[in-house]
């Protein structure tokens, strides 16, 4: 391994993203769990930018950073109980069980495609010739390509909001 | 899109970093650090504290999050279009304009329904 800037930053993101997903998991304050999952999130936009993805990288920080985690953070503030430091949590080896199966079947879904199936085809392309965003928009509006699940991404969202609006709107009537 | 073009980014993002470690190792180690039960109390030389602080948070702030990450997600879907709207004329601007008039439904609804008011 050629040891020049992107090696730095790649192995610096991957420190961030590890070490804020254990932040996440060691945490017994899950407020300040939601704050690691922050840090843990800004790492994976970093190793974005450096696989040439940039608007997936925009899209991890204005979408994931900016607005999931903090829905996180209220969804934290909703719970009556679960911020105060005296909670404990006591179901530790079911969850250390379940995350190592969980983790043999990420890393196998991650090895076997690039290093057992066909490398060639499969590995990650990182020069020049990749789609940027203009593409992207281009392929958006597209008629022959993506303007279908565009339009119904659109109803969705708007599915999304109306369902937001009467599930919570309910929930506050009956709180009165 | 070349990686140099983020080495603004990256600057910024490093003097952030230094700085804001700079500013608490500073105020640590210049700073007076003696605590007391009274200093450390919520309201310091005020009444004494009735009960837990922590009350349950409206679930209007879920409702705020929830359609705070829907209007970030339209924002995510104008970035490319935006980007390439030049090249792609009157044709994207119509496709452009059901997208936003299926959203624009959404809204009115919202609005109307008094869920963008707090009460």
């Amino acid at each position: 391994m050629e040891f020049n800037f992107i090696t730095v930053a790649f192995i610096v993101f991957s420190l961030i993203t590890l070490g804020g997903a254990i932040g996440v998991v060691t945490c017994i304050n899950l407020f300040r769990g939601t704050i690691w999952l922050m840090v843990s999130l800004f790492g994976v936009a970093g190793l974005m930018v450096l696989l040439s993805a940039e608007f997936l990288a925009a899209v991890q920080v204005l979408v994931y950073i900016g607005a999931i985690a903090i829905l996180f953070t209220f969804a934290v503030m909703l719970t009556r109980s679960i911020t105060s430091d005296k909670m404990r949590f006591t179901r530790v080896w079911v969850n250390v069980i379940s995350a190592g199966i969980l983790f043999v079947l990420f890393a196998l879904g991650v090895i076997y495609p690039v290093w057992v199936a066909n490398a060639a085809t499969h590995f990650p392309v990182t020069d020049a010739g990749l789609a940027t965003t203009t593409d992207l928009g281009v392929a958006l509006v597209s008629g022959s390509q993506f303007v279908l699940p565009f339009e119904v991404a659109g109803l969705l969202l708007t599915a999304a909001m109306i369902g937001a609006i009467v599930i919570a709107r309910d929930a506050d009537d009956e709180g009165n | 899109m070349a990686l140099e073009q983020f080495a603004p980014a990256g600057v910024m993002i490093i003097i952030a970093t230094i700085l804001a470690f700079i500013i608490l190792v500073i105020s640590r180690i210049f700073g007076p650090h003696r605590p007391t039960f009274r200093k450390n109390a919520p309201y310091e030389s005020g009444m004494k504290p009735i009960g837990p602080a922590q009350r349950r948070v409206p679930v209007r702030f879920y409702l705020v999050a929830v359609l705070f990450i829907i209007f970030d997600v339209e924002v995510i879907f104008f970035l490319p279009w935006a980007v390439a709207m030049r090249d792609l004329g009157v044709y994207g601007l119509i496709v452009m304009g059901v997208f936003t008039l299926m959203l624009i439904v959404g809204f009115i609804y919202e609005w109307k329904k008094g869920a963008l008011e707090w009460e």
